[in-house]
């Protein structure tokens, strides 16, 4: 039952092969099982599932069910749900609880999911690694061959992406500001789309860096996130960069093939001295889609090697505005001080943890008196020199293929010497996320000592269609069935 | 550029986190590490070029103006840490 | 002559421009639905977006945009097509999201230009630099509590306009001429009620001196000051703060200074003394703000007719002159009355009578324009019992205060009080004949030269007719009988 893919899932459902409260039944005892290890969900709803689970049931037999109905799944803990703690992975919402409810997990919750609990991240999202968390790293359910040592899932949906990889969920919201759904999809062998920004609302999703962030889904295989992405996505007028767009039907997509689609495979990745067994993979990939029928052409984005430092510059700024918001005064945390100011920053000297307050300073900094026009101008200019690469190669091609990560999961409390070394794990899906662009990562092989690894598809603007096409071309074809070691069975 | 120890002190400040002396030292190589990172965008041409400050390239949408929200002091404050009344409250601020 | 402080060394030019913040009249916030109106139980005009919740974004109120625009256009003032909003950062108890959304970079409105009048009908110009859309803050109560302040966030999200001039102002009288002048141009336009009792309009006050002729010195900015009295005050004494400092040798520090309306001075405001650095940036929660020409087109044809144009149009009109045109435009409401008064009426007589025994009967009543003492089609009414001849001016009067004190129609009060005019030139030929018997003495001195008799022939003849006689017949019978 654990094996079971989103689409499997429905369809036994459809069939009353299996109940929907019987299904979550099964998902709450594997949470409780095996979350205390991996650390997964940072507050697990097992009652509020089963009640879901339900009125799933209910929908189910009087026929008004959607695909996402009695689909158990994990919320991350960035999207505001009604009633139910929201933390952002930090100790400054420790005690949160939303009064509303979040557009995207609104719009699944009426889809009919159910809901196993909220998935630990990086705190306000700011990581690659999920040890920025508050209530603790998160534990990649895959080991290395012949090795006991902890990996870190990715970040910062690494909670989604070990819930998911370790099947005790069957599919999971994340968010991506420069990476966070895809890195961590590929370290766990899942995949995962951050959709163009403004086709899912921002609405309720706690904010890291506005201009960036983008709700998406991770699942399994390339049609649970179609189905998924169905219905996350839409139009709401509640934000205003939300995109008033027709949702296609990505599920159609998944079986156009690629015969005839130009691929662009970009000149500048093949450098900065990435990991062989990375560019192999990246080879591999190729040659299945030119084996499906596709045209694959060098193509140039001469200024994405500078994305990593226009990221670093643009998501803190924002980041440090957006965060402005938690003083100790409405909601969350409070450390009591002698004065309003002692107040403020005793409340957030204690509620955010180290990277963020780096990210915090370094935000201010760029936004300060004397170092606006050298910091964050230039950068915003260089975002749109960025944007313009991509502009200039989709009049060429239809997608664009390039590795997810440049290396496979590492180890929890490797590359933790400098913040520059960790944050050069986003060096592949930074571009996409500042040009806005929709980026899928794919589970597409196995690395020497058995981790998975991901090859990430870009498309154009609102273009999921195609990127959903050549995703699934690179499924089928690398026909990726590895199992992580520590899982529900 | 390279920040001293009263810039980050400053900053700090500006930004409303209480840092301590270890903190300030540590926070200074790690801010100048990521600001030594970003300093390669100085190569770049960026002359003629218009600064690109959002995701979306549309212009902005307006809503009619009625009222349609409000009208909850309760939930506004469920969460505050201190309350008197539906009022929030805070310690007594001197102009 | 221009206005100058002498100081020990020479007089002072002063030189101003103010900021006024301007609360939208709209139904709903800036950028939340929440109610835009005055007052409420504490947090009930709050929406989670107006508090500053996680995960709550902006979305524009397109009335503010119309407003603002309106506003821009009554201010001669350049309308942008393009502008963003940006954020504002820094950290206050009111300010929920610890930025405050406004325009820093590109205004929704550019330059333009208002003309005041000074007291010795002298106009000026004083230039408009921008107009920009920002969110008000909540309030913070300091007196509630013993140790705490409280935070009420009903204000917090309510579209303001923020209307900054340029430095063109030299005089307390010239800054309470300029912030009257931005209130009445709103008040015609409804984009602001120019309440600055309630907040809803306010100043920030820019001062500095110089010596005619030199550059601009240092100047101190004073927030918040809510009357026109209190800015004319607050421009004098900080300008004679500022002479003093500088000839005793001092230097006048740029800061943000609070008027002290009971000790009639200007203070360094502590709490702001941490020096602000706002981190100005484009708010990536909005796009850029883009309008059409056709849509500010149709707002303009919309617009009412500003204080400026009616007065030059009642003056050509109505054949009033410009001094009393001023007073009648003073606000939308008065100039109406008059209107409807004077339509098809002769324009001068309706001026006097509503600037003279009318407002009289307001202030004596502490009625209002809105709330009349008389309605102006009754004072119509009572001009038309004048115009043809059924009243005369004195009784006219008498027929007015007891219009005031009845509420009945002019007509009505004429008939029943039997004051037609008596225009028979037998009954005042005869009356003119009994008043020249009784007064003999007087015609004889009359007749030896005492020609200022004559107003007493006719007084006393008036009398007599109980105020009724038509006075040009009566001033012809005693000419013609006085021989």
């Amino acid at each position: 039952m654990f094996d079971l893919t989103l689409a499997g899932a429905a369809k036994a459902l459809k069939a009353k092969e299996i109940s929907a409260v019987e299904l979550t039944s099964a998902y709450n005892e594997a949470v409780a099982a095996l979350n205390p290890r991996l650390n997964a969900y940072i507050t697990t709803t097992p009652e509020l599932a089963l009640e879901q689970a339900k009125a799933a049931d209910a929908r189910l037999a009087d026929g008004s069910a959607t695909p996402l109905t009695g689909i158990p799944i994990a919320m991350k803990d960035l999207f505001c749900t009604e009633g139910v703690r929201t933390t952002a992975g930090s100790a400054i919402l420790e005690p949160f609880v939303p009064p509303y409810e979040s557009t995207v997990s609104g719009k699944l919750k009426a889809a009919g999911a159910v809901m196993l609990g909220k998935a630990n991240l990086d705190e306000f999202a700011m990581g690659s690694s999920n040890i920025t968390s508050f209530y603790g790293a998160v534990e990649n359910p895959w080991k290395r061959q012949g090795s006991e040592a902890k990996l870190v899932p990715g970040g910062s949906s690494g909670g989604s992406a070990a819930a998911v990889a370790a099947r005790i969920a069957i599919a999971a919201t994340g968010t991506d500001t420069g990476g966070s759904i895809r890195q961590p999809a590929a370290f766990t062998g899942l995949a995962g789309i951050k959709p163009t920004y403004g086709r899912c609302s921002r609405f309720g999703v706690v904010a890291f860096a506005s201009s960036l962030d983008q709700p998406g889904p991770m699942a399994r295989n390339v049609e649970d996130n179609a189905l998924l992405l169905n219905a996350m996505a839409g139009f709401d007028a509640k934000d205003s960069t939300s995109a008033d767009r027709a949702v296609p039907d990505f599920t159609a997509s998944l079986t156009r093939g690629v015969k005839g689609l130009k691929i662009g495979i970009p000149k500048e990745y093949r450098l900065e001295g990435t990991n062989p067994e990375i560019l192999a993979l990246w080879d591999k990939g190729i040659e299945w889609l030119q084996a499906q029928g596709a045209e694959i052409v060098e193509i140039s984005l001469p200024h994405t090697k500078y994305g990593l430092a226009v990221y670093y510059i643009v998501a803190p700024a924002e980041a440090s505005s957006n965060l402005a918001r938690y003083d100790g005064v409405r909601y969350g945390k409070r450390v009591d001080g002698a004065d309003l100011i002692d107040l403020y920053e005793r409340s957030r000297a204690e509620g955010f943890g180290a990277e963020v307050k780096r990210r915090i300073m370094i935000g201010t900094y760029v936004l300060s008196h004397g170092y606006y026009d050298a910091y964050y101008l230039k950068a915003q200019k260089v975002r749109n020199l960025i944007l313009k690469d991509f502009t200039d190669a989709f009049g060429q091609v239809d997608a664009i293929l390039t590795p997810t990560a440049p290396s496979a999961a590492f180890g929890l409390g490797e590359k933790m010497d400098d913040p520059v070394t960790m944050y050069l794990n986003d060096v592949f899906t930074v571009p996409a996320s500042l040009a806005g662009v929709p980026a899928m990562s794919v589970p597409a092989g196995l690395s020497a000592d058995g981790l998975p690894l991901g090859l990430q598809v870009i498309g154009k603007h609102f273009d999921e269609e195609t990127v959903f096409a050549v995703s699934a071309a690179i499924e089928n074809a690398a026909g990726f069935s590895a199992l992580p070691e520590v899982r529900a069975k | 550029m390279s920040l001293d120890a009263a810039t980050v002190r400053r900053i700090a400040k500006l930004a409303r986190i209480r840092v301590n002396d270890e903190e300030v030292s540590t926070l200074q190589n790690e801010l100048n590490a990521i600001l030594g990172y970003v300093e390669q965008l100085g190569e770049v041409n960026v002359d003629g070029v218009e600064p690109l400050s959002g995701g979306a390239q549309m212009a902005l949408r307006q809503r009619e103006d009625q009222v349609t929200d409000g009208d909850m002091a309760e939930k506004i404050l469920a969460n505050a840490p201190d309350r008197i009344g539906n009022f929030f409250a805070v310690p007594k601020v001197v102009e | 002559m221009a206005y100058t402080l002498e100081g020990s060394t020479g007089a002072w030019e002063v030189v101003v421009g103010l900021e006024v913040h301007a609360q939208v009249i709209s139904q709903s916030k800036l950028f939340s639905g929440a109610s835009a109106t005055y007052g409420g139980a504490p947090n009930a005009h709050v929406s989670f977006i107006d508090a500053g919740f996680p995960g709550m974004l902006p979305v524009i109120n397109k009335e503010c945009v119309a407003q603002a625009v309106r506003t821009g256009l009554g201010l001669k003032a350049q309308i942008n097509l393009f502008s963003r909003f940006d954020r504002k950062n820094y950290f206050y108890a009111d300010l929920p999201q610890g930025y405050q959304i406004s325009q820093f970079a590109h205004p929704i409105v550019g330059t333009g230009t208002v003309e005041i009048e000074l007291q010795d009908g002298t106009i000026k110009h004083i230039g408009i630099t921008r107009l920009h859309l920002e969110q008000d803050a909540g309030k913070s109560m300091h007196d509630q509590h013993p140790s705490k302040s409280v935070v009420d966030l009903n204000r917090a999200g309510v579209g303001l306009m923020e209307i900054v001039s340029e430095p063109d102002i030299r005089s307390p009288e010239e800054a309470g001429a300029y912030l009257r002048k931005i209130r009445q141009i709103v008040r015609y336009l409804g984009t602001c009620d120019g309440n600055m009792e309630e907040g809803s309009m306010r100043a920030d006050v820019n001062v500095s001196v110089r010596k005619p002729g030199e550059a601009f010195r240092t100047r101190c900015e004073i927030k918040n000051v809510n009357s026109v009295r209190f800015v004319m005050h607050a421009v004098e004494a900080e300008a004679l703060r500022q002479i003093e400092v500088w000839e005793s040798g001092g230097e006048v520090v740029q800061e943000t200074r609070l008027y002290d309306p009971a000790k009639g001075e200007t203070r360094s405001m502590r709490s702001k003394e941490d020096a602000h650095d706002y981190r100005y940036f484009p708010e990536p929660d909005l796009l850029p703000l883009v309008l059409e020409q056709g849509w500010v087109d149709g707002l303009k044809a919309a617009l009412p007719e500003l204080p400026d144009e009616k007065r030059a149009r009642f003056c050509a009109e109505y054949g009033i002159p410009f001094y009393d045109a001023g007073v009648l435009v003073a606000d939308q409401a008065t100039a109406d009355f008059y209107e409807t008064v004077a339509k098809g009426r002769d324009g001068k007589l309706a001026a006097n009578w509503i600037s003279g025994d009318f407002f009289a009967a307001m202030n004596r009543t502490g009625k209002s324009i809105e709330n009349p003492p008389v309605s102006a089609a009754d004072l119509g009414a009572l001009l038309d019992l004048i115009t043809d001849k059924t009243i005369n001016g004195r009784i006219a009067k008498d027929v007015f205060e007891e219009m005031v004190e009845t509420g009945k129609a002019p007509g009505a009060i004429v008939e029943e009080k039997g004051l037609r005019q008596v225009t028979d030139t037998g009954a005042i030929d005869a009356a003119v004949t009994k008043v020249l018997d009784e007064n003999q003495d007087k015609v004889a001195e009359y007749k030896s030269g005492k020609d200022k008799l004559f107003g007493f022939f006719v007084g006393q003849v008036m009398k007599a007719m109980q105020g009724k006689g038509n006075p040009a017949l009566v001033n012809e019978a005693v000419k013609k009988q006085l021989g």
